[in-house]
C-alpha cells in the first residue's frame, strides 16, 4: 500500500486529489475480463428482454383461453397452427404454442424469483443487521432461529408453506421469502460483525450518531458486496424452487403456466416421443438459472477482496 | 474559573473471567478552557481507557466503578445514555490513532462531515457544507471544496487525519480527546498536525487531551502533563517542570529512554522489567518492582505529594534535588 505524502507542503500548494478510477468503473472492467461472464450477462439480459417483451413478440397469449385451440394440441416443432402461424417449438397438450408459453412462463419465473429475492433480501438483511448490532442474547436467539430454518431442506419448507397457504403467485412468493430470509440474515450478520468492530464505527459512535443511523448509513453499505452475490445466487435458487413446486403441482395453477408447469405438462408425453413439450421449457429454465449463477460467480470473484490480485 | 473537565478518583475496572482488570485505578486531573493536557504512559497503562471513560464508551465487561467526571460542572458518570449521545461529537469529541481506519470508506468526506453537524444541530445542508469547508480550511487542507467531494481512499494519511480533526472541531466542543492521533503519521506531517491542533484550541477555547506514549510530541504541544502507570497517575504538573525536573522514578526512566543527540553513543537508560500484570497488581506502589529507589516503605500505597508548587507525584522517594536528564 502506498501512501502519498503529498501534503508536506500543504500550506502553499494544493496537491491534486489522487486520480483513482471510480469504484464502479473498476468493478465493471474487472467483471468483463472474463468471457464467460460476458456471455452469461448477455444471455441473462436477452432472457430478461424476451420475457418483458413477450406480449409483443409472441403469436399467442397462452393465458387467454380464447386464443388457445385444443385442435393444435401436441403439434411437433415447426408445425402450422390452426390460426395460421408457425409453432417453431411445437405445442403442448392443451394446444398452447410452446414459444409463447415459454416466454410467458419466463415472465412468471423471473418475477417470482426477483420479487421473493428482493423481499427476502430486505427482511433478511434487516434481521441480520439487527442481530449483529444488538449482540448478546438477542443475537443468539435470532441466529439459532436462522440455523433452525437452514437445517430444513428448502424444498420441504416451501412445500409445507404452499400446502398451508394454497396456490397463487403471492403465496409462492411468501413461501420463497420464508425459505430464503435466513441466508441473507446469516450473510449480513457475518459481515456486519466484522464491520462493527472497525474503528470508523467507533468514530461514528463518538460523533453521537443514533443507532439507526450507524447501522443503516455506516454498517449496511459496507456489507453490500456479499449481499449482492448471495442475492443473485438466491434469485436463481428461488426460480428453480418455484419450478420445482409447480412441477409437483402445488405451485402455480394450470391456467397460468410457469416453466415448471409446462415441464410437468409435457412429462406424460415424454415416452411417446413428444419430447419438446418438456424439453424446451426445461432448456429455457436451465439457461436462465445457469446464466444467473455464472453472473453471480463472477460477481463473487470480483467483489471478494481476498480473491483479487 | 470552573475547569472545562474535572476528573476525580476515576476507577474503571473490567470484570473478565480471569479476574478484575483495574485498567484505570484512581485518576484525577482538571483541564482549563483552551488548555492542552498530555496524558502519557506505556501501552496498557490505562490512558486510552481514561479517554473512553470520559466519552462514556466503556464496553462490557468494563464499568466505571467509582469517581466523577464533570464537564463544565455537569456530572457524566451515570448520566443517561441519551444525554451522553447528545454530548458526544457535540461537547466532547474524539480523534483516533489510525486515520486510515476512522473514516467510513464508502461515504464521501462531505457526507460524513455534514452528518456530524446535523446529528446535533438543525441546520440546512447548505449551511452545514459551508461550515465543513471553513473547518477544513482551518486545519490546513488546501482546496477544501475539492476534498469535500473526495472519498477517504483518495486522500493521503495526513489529509485524512486533518479531516478527522476537522470533524472533531466541527461542533466546537468543550473537550477533544485525541488518542495517539499522530502515531501513525510521518514525522513531518506529525508536526504540522500538532501545530494545527494547538492553534485551533487556542482559537476556539477547546480543551485538548492528547494521549500518547511519545514524550517528544507531548513536549511540543501540551501545557500540562499527566504520566500514567498501571492505571494511576504517578506524576502531574506543568510540561516544563515535569520534563526538566521529573520527580517520579518512572518519569525519570521514561525521559532517559528517549534518544537525544547530546548523548550520542551512550547507552540509553532502560526501565528494567515489564509493566505489571494488570490482573495481579503488586501491593502498594505498582512501580516498586522495577524501581531503583524502592524500599520497604513502598509496600504501602504512596500518597500524592507536592514537593514543588504545580508538580504532584505519587512516590515516597521522588527525585528532589538531582538533575537527572
Amino acid at each position: 500500500m502506498t501512501i502519498e505524502h503529498t501534503d508536506t507542503a500543504a500550506h502553499d500548494v494544493a496537491p491534486p486529489i489522487a486520480k483513482v478510477q471510480s469504484p464502479l468503473r473498476r468493478f465493471a472492467s474487472e467483471f468483463f475480463e472474463s468471457w464467460i461472464a460476458r456471455v452469461a450477462l448477455f444471455m441473462l439480459l436477452t432472457i430478461i428482454v424476451l420475457a418483458l417483451a413477450a406480449p409483443w413478440i409472441t403469436p399467442q397469449n397462452p393465458y387467454d383461453l380464447a386464443q388457445v385451440d385444443v385442435m393444435d394440441g401436441r403439434l411437433a416443432p415447426g408445425a402450422e397452427a390452426f390460426a395460421g402461424y408457425t409453432m417453431w417449438l411445437g405445442s403442448d397438450g392443451a394446444g398452447r404454442d410452446l414459444y409463447s408459453a415459454i416466454l410467458y412462463g419466463l415472465r412468471i419465473s423471473l418475477a417470482v424469483g426477483v420479487a421473493s429475492g428482493v423481499i427476502a433480501l430486505v427482511i433478511g438483511s434487516l434481521i441480520g443487521l439487527f442481530a449483529a448490532y444488538a449482540g448478546g442474547r438477542t443475537e443468539t436467539i435470532i441466529m439459532r432461529l436462522v440455523d433452525l430454518q437452514l437445517s430444513f431442506p428448502a424444498a420441504l419448507t416451501a412445500l409445507i408453506m404452499v400446502a398451508i397457504l394454497g396456490k397463487g403467485i403471492d403465496k409462492i412468493i411468501i413461501a420463497l421469502v420464508l425459505v430464503q430470509w435466513a441466508y441473507y440474515a446469516r450473510t449480513v450478520r457475518g459481515s456486519a460483525l466484522v464491520e462493527r468492530r472497525k474503528e470508523y464505527i467507533e468514530a461514528a459512535t463518538c460523533l453521537g450518531l443514533s443507532h439507526g443511523r450507524i447501522v443503516m448509513r455506516h454498517i449496511m453499505p459496507n456489507c453490500l458486496a456479499p449481499l449482492i452475490v448471495v442475492g443473485t445466487v438466491q434469485t436463481a435458487h428461488a426460480i428453480a424452487l418455484e419450478a420445482t413446486l409447480s412441477f409437483l403441482g402445488v405451485g402455480l395453477p394450470q391456467t397460468e403456466p410457469s416453466l415448471g408447469v409446462l415441464i410437468a405438462n409435457g412429462y406424460e408425453y415424454m415416452l411417446s416421443g413428444r419430447y419438446w413439450i418438456s424439453v424446451f421449457p426445461g432448456v429455457a429454465l436451465l439457461l436462465t438459472i445457469v446464466s444467473i449463477n455464472l453472473v453471480g460467480d463472477r460477481l463473487r470473484d470480483v467483489l471478494n477482496p481476498r480473491l483479487s490480485k | 474559573m470552573t475547569p472545562t473537565l474535572e476528573v476525580s478518583g476515576l476507577h474503571t475496572h473490567f470484570f473478565t473471567r480471569a479476574g478484575v482488570v483495574k485498567a484505570v485505578d484512581g485518576v484525577d486531573f482538571a483541564i482549563q478552557p483552551g488548555e492542552v493536557m498530555g496524558l502519557v504512559g506505556e501501552s496498557g497503562s490505562g490512558k486510552s481507557i481514561t479517554g473512553f471513560s470520559i466519552i462514556g464508551l466503556i464496553d462490557d465487561p468494563g464499568r466505571i466503578v467509582s469517581g466523577s467526571i464533570k464537564l463544565k460542572g455537569e456530572e457524566l458518570v451515570g448520566a443517561p445514555e441519551d444525554r451522553m449521545r447528545s454530548l458526544r461529537g457535540n461537547r466532547i469529541a474524539m480523534i483516533f490513532q489510525d486515520p486510515m481506519m476512522t473514516l467510513n470508506p464508502v461515504l464521501r468526506v462531505d457526507t460524513q462531515m455534514v452528518e456530524a453537524i446535523r446529528a446535533h444541530r438543525k441546520v440546512s445542508k447548505r449551511e452545514a457544507l459551508a461550515q465543513c469547508r471553513d473547518t477544513l480550511g482551518m486545519v490546513g487542507i488546501p482546496a477544501p471544496e475539492e476534498r469535500l467531494r473526495a472519498y477517504p481512499h483518495q486522500l493521503s494519511g495526513g489529509m485524512r487525519q486533518r479531516v478527522a480533526i476537522a470533524i472533531a472541531f466541527l461542533n466546537e466542543p468543550d473537550v477533544i480527546i485525541a488518542d495517539e492521533p499522530t502515531t501513525a503519521l510521518d514525522v513531518t506531517i506529525q508536526s504540522q498536525i500538532i501545530f494545527e491542533a494547538q492553534k485551533l484550541c487556542k482559537r476556539t477555547g477547546t480543551s485538548l487531551i492528547w494521549i500518547t506514549h511519545d514524550l517528544a510530541v507531548v513536549a511540543g504541544i501540551a501545557d500540562d502533563i499527566n504520566v500514567m502507570y498501571a492505571g494511576r497517575i504517578v506524576e502531574a504538573g506543568g510540561i516544563d517542570a515535569v520534563i526538566d525536573t521529573p520527580l517520579h522514578p518512572y518519569t525519570v526512566g521514561l525521559l532517559g529512554s528517549v534518544p537525544t543527540s547530546n548523548r550520542r553513543g551512550e547507552r540509553l537508560t532502560q526501565i528494567p522489567g515489564m509493566p505489571p500484570n494488570v490482573l495481579n497488581l503488586p501491593e502498594g506502589c505498582t512501580f516498586r518492582e522495577r524501581c531503583p529507589r524502592a524500599s520497604a516503605e513502598c509496600h504501602v500505597e504512596p500518597t500524592i505529594q507536592q514537593p514543588r508548587p504545580g508538580q504532584r507525584v505519587r512516590c515516597f522517594h521522588p527525585h528532589l534535588d538531582e538533575v537527572t536528564v
